[in-house]
């Protein structure tokens, strides 16, 4: 895949949809490709957050750690990112994250991701409108989950 | 040293110095004939005064031109005697003064070895390296002419005086009547001058040493942004400078102008006084025309002894306040040589410490009444909070530091004054930041085996000729004759018997403080030279292939490394890489210039490919252009991903926009370089940019022949090609095992690959001399190639290969995270096991695995005794870890 090809993929990604190509052909440019095989770990949870991914191809498991074992808690595929919320603020990696199938990603550093942020807010208000999207949809879980403890 | 210029010269070159002045003084009878002959010639010769021709010379018969000519051949060889003379003086002169300058320098570097320690608190690099370098390098031309030249011209000036007297003692008289009023002012003169260079030199020396501060801080300066006050630090500095060298040179032509007018005068009086007497008829007009011939004549001497005088001044300033540098408090006053001791018995078994007291400068006490002892062997742990001393008790135990009352001793020796030979090989010392010199590992490693030469190097006839010469030489000047390409090494210190089995001993050195994998990680990344080593680089190629088997039956390696192939494009290899197939060995084929090497053009061009470049070169220009245009010129990702520096891309941008894809050809010849040298860089996997298409690979895979077939006997061997069964020297030992790249985008490749080369180095039993490799590498200067941790493990190994009898560790992993000092304090005390170690330590928990515990608080001993017994509730020892 040429530096083109993902800069169309980029494209289709909300978090980036607004910025300009030549920008984000510099943000592909700048990232490193990588593919994962089925079953490699993209992060571990509790690990230090260096990168964020966006997945070009494939799926992935997310998983946390739970006391009674480890529990897939979503599955991403083309076009998400994941692996920002500890890039943002530096807590440890919230989750594990697996290749389910050969998985191939665009590392976006931590370093080149802040500047993003930075440079183009577009790029912020488009990862607070995905954060709170995720805000609303956890909370909307919890309440469903409460309303099953009561019932 | 001696206490001033003219002694150090007496008491070492006194017989130079007699053989000097002879030499002017047999030059004299010659100088006084090269004034003679041409009277005789003028008087006798041309004017045939008093003779009468034919005359008779030792028997021959001479007609006057024949007289004339015999006597102007005379004169020329007159001339050739006293050039002569002058030549030869001036070379032993020479030769004198640089053997003096070397004993100097020697002398003070001697004595800089043997400065009592805290005398570095108050003296600084900055200091120290101008005063032995530049400062007594004026020294050795004026000891050259010490003697001899006022010999030689005082003398020259006789001569001449002479020859006046015995033509017109009244005129020689008028002469050098004014010599005195210059010989009394010049002197109040020149003390002026005097104190001002002493200024001068201060001044300099502070100078130099802030400059040194400056680079040894000049972190700080860019983290607290302060340029602007070291800028008007500096300029002060330059200021007092200034205005002391102008006024230096102010006084200095007052005392050049004084001189030529008081030189001028002679003239003045011989035309007034001398001319009114000839008119009066009371001197002839021929006398005085002498007179004022044989003034001019002194003249030229006369000044280089004033000269010289202002040179004797300068060099006593100058000798006198570098040997005043050079003189602290205590320096023992013995002799400039170091006995050879080759036998230095084991430490006795006791160590006792009476009442030992330190001071600091303001003499506050940070050691008082501390009395200790020890039975060797055993462990014993230094405890207390920081400033309680116990680092100072380290430093006196190791005699870095004297104490100022009370006393150690081992055995019946007092610590004091035993031999250095005995401190420096039966104790080692490591602080917190040992001094990593610029040199390789392994030398660094070794340093501490290195006290005598150890036997003779093999030398062949010219070798043993040059060092004859060099030991002749180095005694002449009192330095020493120790041949530095003997083997020093201590082989037997380290329990090992040549070089194999020491190599075998530093790498056990380097496992015990765990620095084994960093220096089988720098082996992997370097080069050995496969002539002088074919063992290993015969193992390292079995490795490649056990390394080529192992990807091939292993799936989870599938795609994470390409291998090279000859008959393929290697996309995670540059693309110079792909066209040379190899590695280049110097700057012949370096990437950069590749577009300006006219074989690797003429390569391009014949596999049809240099147009193809062109336009991809012009492909990666516009997109760097697109891609970096907007970025500040300073923004990183110039530095790490650009293939054009941030200063060329507007030149590159203005070259896009003027030229068009399809016309190239327009191009002048060096931007035609400068777009041809831009695809060399591109590595296909990792960039992504797609301007290499599968024909150009096919193409770089055809021209990659042409290049090897074709290349010129003069180019052979400055590119090392890739051949799976030949080794390469121009590449690490690493990418020898892998003969292939890395493939970039494949998760963990570098991590698996990594243990995949471990394992196969395991399975060959390769570590060891891999590990060896790395001991070649080269640290930089004060090791900043090494990371902090590394350094001090590096210092710590340094300490236990020479296996001292008594080791003592002042927090010399302080730079370590705690897991790693843990396991280093244990496998240092293993390997210690039966000898004794002193630790000073940082944590008091770490105490548990000693013998002997000291517990230290504000200088004084408050608790001591096996562990158990310190460790119970209400213990100093308790309340100190409380503390902690």
């Amino acid at each position: 895949m040429s530096l083109n090809e993902e800069v169309e993929l980029l494209r289709n990604i909300p978090l980036f949809a607004n910025i300009e190509p030549s920008k984000l052909k510099l943000l592909a440019f700048t990232s490193e490709r990588l593919t994962f095989r089925a079953g490699e770990t993209v992060c571990r949870q509790g690990d230090v957050g260096d990168a964020a991914y966006v997945i070009m191809d494939g799926t992935a498991d997310v998983i946390v750690d739970t006391p009674s074992g480890p529990l897939t808690v979503a599955h991403m595929g083309k076009n998400d990112v994941v692996g920002e919320i500890a890039v943002l603020i530096d807590v440890p990696r919230t989750a594990t994250i697996t290749a389910q199938s050969e998985l191939t990603t665009l590392r976006i550093s931590k370093d080149l991701f802040f500047r993003l942020v930075n440079e183009f807010p577009q790029m912020a208000v488009e990862m607070m409108r995905v954060l709170a999207e995720r805000v609303v949809k956890t909370t909307a879980d919890l309440q469903k989950a409460r309303q099953q403890g009561q019932g | 040293m001696e206490s001033t210029i003219y002694r150090f010269i007496i008491r070492y070159s006194l017989r130079q110095q007699i053989i000097l002045t002879i030499m002017a003084g047999l030059s004299f009878p010659f100088l006084y004939a090269l004034y003679e002959v041409p009277k005789i010639i003028i008087n006798k010769g041309i004017s045939a005064k008093g003779i009468e021709y034919p005359t008779d010379i030792f028997g021959i018969e001479l007609t006057q031109i024949q007289y004339l000519l015999a006597l102007c051949g005379l004169f020329l060889v007159l001339v050739v005697i006293n050039q002569a003379f002058k030549y030869v003086i001036n070379v032993y002169r020479g030769l004198t003064g640089e053997r003096m300058l070397r004993r100097l320098r020697f002398q003070l570097y001697f004595r800089l070895l043997r400065f009592p320690l805290p005398t570095f608190r108050k003296m600084s690099q900055g200091e120290i390296i101008p005063m032995i370098t530049q400062e007594v390098e004026t020294l050795g031309g004026f000891i050259g002419d010490a003697f001899s030249l006022p010999a030689f011209q005082g003398g020259t000036l006789l001569v001449i005086l002479g020859f006046l007297l015995v033509q017109d003692p009244v005129m020689a008289a008028a002469a050098v009547a004014l010599y005195p009023l210059q010989a009394f002012l010049i002197p109040r003169l020149q003390r002026q001058v005097n104190l001002l260079g002493k200024e001068r030199v201060r001044l300099v020396r502070r100078l130099s040493d802030r400059i040194g501060e400056t680079v040894q801080g000049v972190q700080e300066v860019h983290a607290h942004d302060t340029s602007a006050l070291m800028l008007s630090d500096f300029s002060h500095r330059m200021s007092s400078i200034f205005f002391v060298r102008f006024d230096i040179y102010q006084k200095k032509f007052v005392i050049k102008f004084l001189n030529n007018f008081i030189q001028q005068l002679g003239p003045f009086f011989f035309y007034s006084i001398g001319g009114y007497l000839v008119i009066t008829g009371s001197l002839e007009i021929g006398t005085l025309v002498a007179a004022i011939a044989a003034h001019k004549d002194m003249a030229a001497p006369w000044k280089e002894l004033l000269t010289y005088y202002q040179q004797k001044e300068d060099a006593r300033i100058k000798y006198e306040q570098v040997i005043e540098q050079f003189s602290p408090s205590g320096i023992a006053e013995d002799g400039f040589d170091v006995p050879h001791v080759t036998e230095v018995p084991p430490l006795s078994e006791q160590i006792v410490v009476s009442n030992l007291g330190m001071v600091d400068e303001q003499d506050n006490p940070f050691i008082e009444g501390v009395s200790l002892q020890l039975k060797l062997p055993s462990f014993v742990a230094l405890v207390g909070p920081s400033g309680s001393g116990r680092e100072e008790l380290a430093l006196a135990l190791a005699r870095l530091r004297q104490p100022d009352s009370g006393s150690i001793r081992i055995g019946d020796i007092d610590l004091a004054n035993a031999d250095s030979a005995m401190t420096g090989r039966r104790i080692s010392y490591v602080g917190p930041s040992g001094f990593i010199f610029n040199t390789t590992l392994g030398d660094n490693l070794f340093y501490s085996l290195r006290h005598l030469p150890l036997g003779e190097p093999e030398r062949d006839e010219t070798m043993e000729q040059a060092h004859k010469r060099y030991v002749q030489e180095a005694i002449r000047s009192g330095n020493s004759p120790d041949d530095i390409t003997s083997d020093w090494t201590d082989y037997a210190a380290a329990g090992a018997t040549d070089y194999s089995s020491l190599v075998a001993r530093g790498l056990q050195a380097l496992a015990i403080v765990s620095l084994d994998q960093d220096v089988y990680q720098f082996g992997l990344r370097s080069t050995i030279d496969p002539v002088a080593h074919p063992d290993w680089a015969e193992a390292i190629l079995k490795a490649r292939e056990s390394f080529a088997r192992h990807v091939a039956s292993n799936e989870s390696y599938a795609g994470m490394i390409e291998p090279f192939d000859v008959e393929r494009y290697n996309s995670n290899a540059t693309l110079a890489e792909n066209l040379m197939f190899g590695t280049p060995t110097d700057e012949t084929f370096d990437i950069n210039r590749l577009a300006e090497n006219p074989y690797v053009l003429e390569v391009l061009e014949e596999a049809g490919l240099t147009r193809t470049l062109l336009e991809n070169g012009y492909e990666v220009a516009t997109l760097m252009v697109e891609l970096f245009a907007d970025l500040p010129p300073d923004h990183e990702f110039f530095q790490q991903y650009s293939f054009i520096a941030a200063d060329d891309l507007e030149d590159f941008q203005s070259l896009v926009t003027r030229v068009k894809r399809d016309r190239l050809d327009d191009l002048k010849p060096e931007e035609r370089t400068r777009l041809l040298s831009l695809p060399f860089k591109l590595i296909q996997a990792r960039h992504r940019l797609g301007v290499i298409s599968d024909e150009t690979m096919a193409s770089i895979v055809t021209a990659r022949k042409i290049f090897a077939e074709k290349l010129p006997d003069d180019l052979k061997g400055k590119v090392a090609f890739f051949d799976v069964d030949s080794y390469n020297a121009a590449s690490n030992i690493q990418d020898n095992i892998l003969f292939g790249r890395i493939a970039y985008g494949q998760a963990q490749a570098s991590d698996k690959i990594g243990a995949l080369v471990g394992e196969v180095v395991a399975e060959l039993d390769l570590y060891d001399t891999i590990t060896s490799v790395g001991l070649g590498f080269e640290v930089g200067i004060a090791g900043t190639r090494l990371n902090v941790g590394q350094r001090q493990k590096l210092a710590l190994a340094r300490a236990i290969i020479k296996r001292p009898d008594l080791l003592i560790i002042s927090e010399a992993t302080a730079a370590l995270d705690s897991a790693t000092q843990q396991k280093i304090m244990a496998s240092v005390l293993e390997e210690f096991k039966g000898r004794s170690v002193v630790w000073s330590l940082h944590r008091p928990k770490d105490a548990k695995a000693f013998d002997h515990v000291v517990v230290l608080q504000g200088g004084r001993i408050v608790e001591q005794g096996p562990f158990q017994d310190l460790d119970r509730d209400g213990s100093a020892y308790r309340q100190l870890i409380a503390a902690s």
